[in-house]
């Protein structure tokens, strides 16, 4: 028998003195013809369902309360995040510090704020002022300087930027914990042959070079922040959910004003997202040792 | 005579149970260049570590330029001394790794001038200048704004010496410097050493490269078991040790 060199069709490759032929895959085929035809079903069912009130959903997907919400939430994601993120690297470089008081506290701090549900969390800071109206600062057991409500010192919003800030900074403790020690000792140690004292080392030698273990899974936590903070609907704070919840809890039309809270969440998280992709084109340099 | 520039006074150091180092005495004198050599495990690293206080030492005496490295005498007490006042003795104490341990997120440059800028206080220019000289010194001047990662395991290491001589030492110490080179570049980081033990730089080197030690250094120390076993010029040593283990370790390196 001859064998001809052919050029094999689908993958352009060619053999040396025989006929090519590609493995076929007509498994894939048929499951992606099945899910597609799933989707086209799904989504001309949910198109042309009248109940969905596409209308409604364009009405108010810029209708103002809707637009103030979602400032809400972004407002309370940026400075959860912040508050999480300042907290988490104290509460690291306590737990890193040596010093076995700030070690036990920071363990202390974790073990308290992780084990008790946010929603919990956000109540308690809510309801703070049932048990301890006033709040002052002075001498312990002794006079107090200045003093003030409780209800005025944690409003709503306070109590939400506690509840979801002071939850966080355990868990991004952990991640800015493990990012300081991916860095190899050896850094540590040159830089403090080289004279430097230890909190010097650690802002420019290692916590630079920890920047690219800890940017991508603070990103993960933003974007989990993000949706978290519609936990805020149990302490009635005005934030994108509450403020659709408001509406449909008079025009009884959820599905479509949650759409519109759906589609704003969507849009911030691929935001989030992007920058998390920059983020961490920032940080990759120098990579590899 | 002189007084020493390190001085080593039956000193021990252990981790858990092994024991490093269990009574070294030794004395480097100023513009001495002093090779260790011996066994892996024999506790050559870890007393280099102890001399900059990268590692305490668990008793007996040590002392860098007359000073109890880590102690401070006051009252016929010794204090332990605070973390900024060890930065300030290490900074006059250069040291060069096995592994380089440049700052991956930093050029060649910037290498070079964070601990004089950041440590010593120097103004940036002459910082600047400075480091331009001593990359000229180790032939590197071309490559100030590379990354480390961008550079050779020779050029890294040659980055480190200068890195290590920017804050103008007193005292230069090599652990293993070209144990981590392939060998065609080891040649290029013992010639920068050669030129610095010619310049008069108090040198201890921990090295299993016994061409260097028998050309540059001026005593060559063997260590075992975490004591000096027997030390002395080059040719003496490496020619004829007087004590058995010496011969054993140089019959197995020099074959």
């Amino acid at each position: 028998m001859t064998l001809k060199i052919l050029p094999s069709r689908r993958t352009g490759t060619v053999g040396l003195d025989e006929v090519v032929v590609p493995r076929r895959h007509p498994w894939r085929w048929l499951l992606a013809g099945l899910l597609l035809l799933l989707v086209v079903m799904i989504v001309e069912g949910l198109a042309t369902n009248p109940a969905m009130r596409w209308d409604v959903v364009g009405d108010y997907l810029f209708a103002e309360p809707v637009l103030e919400g979602l400032l809400m939430t972004l407002r309370i994601t940026v400075l959860a995040m912040l508050i999480g993120i300042v907290l988490g690297g104290i509460l690291a470089v306590m737990r890193l510090s040596g010093n076995p008081v700030l070690l036990a506290v920071s363990l202390g701090y974790s073990a308290l704020f992780r084990s008790i549900p946010v929603l919990v969390q956000l109540l308690f800071w809510f309801f703070l002022s049932a048990v301890l109206p006033k709040i002052g600062l002075g001498v312990p057991f002794g006079p107090v300087f200045v003093e003030a409500e409780t209800n005025s010192l944690i409003s709503r919003f306070g109590a939400a930027l506690l509840g979801l800030g002071l939850a966080e900074a355990a868990y991004m403790a952990e991640i800015i914990r493990a990012g300081l020690l991916s860095v190899p000792r050896g850094q540590s140690e040159a830089a403090a042959a080289l004279g430097m004292p230890p909190g010097k080392a650690l802002r420019r030698i290692v916590l630079p070079q920890a920047m690219r273990f800890i940017v991508p899974p603070t990103g993960n936590q933003a974007i989990s922040m993000l949706k978290m903070t519609s936990l805020v609907i149990a302490i009635s704070l005005p934030d994108l959910l509450t403020s659709v919840q408001t509406i449909y809890a008079r025009n009884f039309l959820q599905i479509p004003l949650l759409t519109v809270a759906c589609f704003w969440y969507l849009v911030m998280t691929g935001v989030l997202s992007v920058g998390q992709y920059f983020l961490e084109r920032r940080f990759g340099k120098g990579a590899s040792t | 005579m002189t007084e020493p520039v390190v001085r080593a006074e039956a000193v021990t150091k252990s981790f858990g149970h092994v024991r490093a180092l269990r009574g070294v005495d030794l004395d480097v004198f100023p513009g001495e260049v002093v090779c260790l050599i011996g066994p892996s495990g024999s506790g050559k690293s870890t007393f280099l570590r102890c001399v900059n206080h990268l590692e305490k030492v668990d008793s007996g005496r040590l002392t860098v330029d007359g000073e109890l490295v880590g102690y401070r005498r006051a009252r016929g007490k010794l204090y332990e001394l605070r973390e900024s006042e060890i930065c300030r003795r290490r900074a006059d104490i250069g040291m060069v790794f096995q592994n380089f341990n440049l700052f991956p997120h930093l050029t060649v440059l910037q290498n070079l001038i964070e601990a004089p800028i950041q440590v010593r206080r120097e103004p940036k220019a002459e910082a600047v200048e400075r480091a331009r000289s001593l990359l000229e010194r180790v032939g590197l001047s071309d490559k100030e704004r590379s990354h480390p990662a961008q550079l050779s395991g020779g050029q890294q290491q040659r980055v480190a010496i200068a890195r290590a001589l920017a804050m103008r030492p007193a005292l230069m110490l090599f652990d293993e410097p070209t144990s981590a080179l392939d060998p065609e570049l080891v040649g290029e980081v013992l010639e920068v050493m050669r030129g610095l033990a010619a310049d008069g730089m108090t040198m201890i080197v921990v090295t299993h490269e016994m061409g260097f030690a028998r050309e540059s250094a001026d005593r060559v120390v063997f260590m075992a078991d975490g004591v000096v076993v027997e030390s002395g010029p080059p040719d003496e040593l490496l020619r004829a040790p007087k004590h058995e283990r010496t011969r054993a370790f140089l019959s197995k390196v020099l074959a």
